[in-house]
């Protein structure tokens, strides 16, 4: 160093490197952090309603336009609808009374919005259960109900799957299965997200005609209502599929909800 | 001139921080998987690499030798969570199957070696290219890595269907082995040896040589000469 005084070892020098380095890189994260946030948050929100339109049926995985060149948010906004649903009654809640940034997913690690599953109740392995969760409802152009979308979430072999399933109007015949994050074996149970597995899914039956959780994965194609081929080599997953399904469908999850909407509107009783 | 073409090139073949340093393995083999995922990673990590090299040179003068590791670490990191920030805004899909292996580049072994091996003692300019050439380096491994994968363990290239597998009626039966991590390790093994055969100077010598096998008499009469 030109400046003979300068010790870069010197007490005064490492408190003041140790400070000003620390300053600007906290200035640099925090700026990048808070200005790319808005932009983050859109993303989010996009893939989380382009999920719901693959599990509708609407775009076919990894496309973000239909055929007509619709994109996402056009095409959510006009055919779908968010609403809560109050797992504990069944029943529909205004929406207005969540919070903004309300996340199911987080309220269920909270122990006064969620309930805490006993060990043979949780199938999916999700320890605990919200109790308000929100769900979209697709309609027809004249205002009737298409689909409903439900989120569904479970364990598999690695960790938790994520997805949508989505039911046709009588809330009772399988519309479209899809997950948006898991962390199965690529190949293997990873196949979860094969458009050919998927297929298998639309106008299956989720309840028996005792009403109880029927969907099973077995080995080899079955033709009745409620059996899926199951995944050659992924027995976990397979299994970790069928217990969510089982949940989400059963008592706990959106068993209530489903059957008093079927009864509504008729269709079979419960 | 030459020192300069030196530590961007050298880093490539000659002294690659995979093949012959064995370094940054853990990403290597985790997001190897699809070429996609493979360049996002790899441009993540010649941005952190060529900066971090840069940014520490250039201050290295005023760095305490005590606290050295601690000053490189936090440049390292505030350039990652940069990138990741950049990536979950701008390439949501690609960050969010590379999930925490973004945030695992504050922990290469490379981008920390190269700036208390190299950057420390080198001008900026020199360090900013010895940076990018190791980034390359392991960039060249990592795409050579994914390449096999994706095309013979899934029959795609960039998502892009190369091979038609028996999945759509097509000839190809995918190589599940090839998905999973552990083929990365063949496949890096393979690799270093192709290149040791190519350049043997890489050869590492042998740390102890077995002793023969010896008859008794022959073993007597070695003993007694």
């Amino acid at each position: 160093m030109a400046d003979r005084q300068f010790n870069k070892d010197s007490v005064r020098n490492i408190l003041l490197v140790a400070f000003s380095i620390s300053l600007i890189c906290s200035v640099l994260v925090s700026l990048s952090a808070v200005i790319l946030k808005p932009r983050q948050d859109a993303n989010a929100l996009l893939d989380q309603r382009r999920n719901i339109l693959v599990a509708a049926g609407v775009l076919s995985e990894g496309k973000t336009e239909n055929a007509e060149g619709q994109g996402i948010q056009e095409i959510f906004l006009a055919e779908f609808e968010e609403r809560v649903v109050d797992l504990r009654t069944g029943d529909f809640v205004d929406s207005s009374e969540l919070d903004r940034n309300y996340d199911p997913i987080k309220a269920a690690k909270k122990p006064d919005q969620s309930i805490r599953l006993s060990a043979d109740s949780d199938i999916a392995l999700l320890l605990r259960r919200e109790n308000l969760t929100s769900i979209d409802l697709r309609r027809n152009p004249d205002g009737s109900i298409r689909q409903v979308i439900l989120p569904v979430r479970g364990y598999g072999l690695w960790g938790t799957l994520y997805g949508y399933l989505a039911l046709q109007d009588d809330y009772l015949t399988v519309a479209g299965l899809s997950f948006y994050s898991h962390k199965e074996t690529p190949g293997l149970g990873g196949e979860v997200d094969n458009p050919n597995w998927k297929a298998q899914w639309p106008n299956r039956r989720i309840y028996d005609s005792t009403g109880e959780p029927a969907i099973r994965l077995v080995k080899g194609m079955r033709r009745d209502d409620y059996s899926i081929d199951a995944l050659a080599g992924a027995t976990l997953t397979t299994r970790g599929v069928e217990n969510l399904i089982r949940f989400w469908t059963g008592e706990l999850g959106f068993g209530p909800f489903l059957k008093k909407m079927a009864n509504r509107q008729g269709a079979v009783s419960l | 001139m030459a020192a300069s073409k030196d530590a961007l090139v050298d880093p490539i073949f000659n002294n690659n921080p995979i093949a012959l340093q064995v370094l940054g393995i853990c990403s290597a083999l985790a997001i190897t998987i699809s070429m996609a995922q493979t360049l996002v990673m790899c441009a993540a990590v010649i941005f952190v690499l060529g900066m971090s090299s840069l940014i520490i040179s250039a201050i290295r003068h005023w760095i305490p030798i005590n606290i050295r590791i601690i000053v490189q670490m936090i440049i390292i990191s505030s350039l990652v969570i940069v990138v990741d920030q950049f990536l979950k805004a701008f390439a949501y899909e690609i960050s969010k199957s590379l999930s925490v292996f973004v945030g695992l580049i504050i922990t290469n072994c490379i981008v920390l070696g190269r700036a208390e091996a190299f950057a420390m003692q080198n001008p900026p300019w020199l360090s900013f290219l010895d940076g990018i050439g190791n980034a390359l380096g392991y960039s060249v491994i990592l795409i050579l890595v994914a390449f096999i994968r994706e095309v013979f363990g899934a029959g795609t290239l960039l998502g892009y269907p190369v091979l038609a597998t028996v999945g759509d009626g097509g000839w190809y039966q995918t190589n599940g082995l090839l998905l999973l991590s552990p083929s990365a390790f063949f496949i890096i093994g393979l690799l270093i040896w192709v290149l040791r055969a190519w350049k043997p100077a890489q050869v590492e010598r042998p740390e102890y040589t077995i002793a023969p096998n010896l008859q008794y008499s022959e073993h007597y009469q070695h003993s007694k000469s």
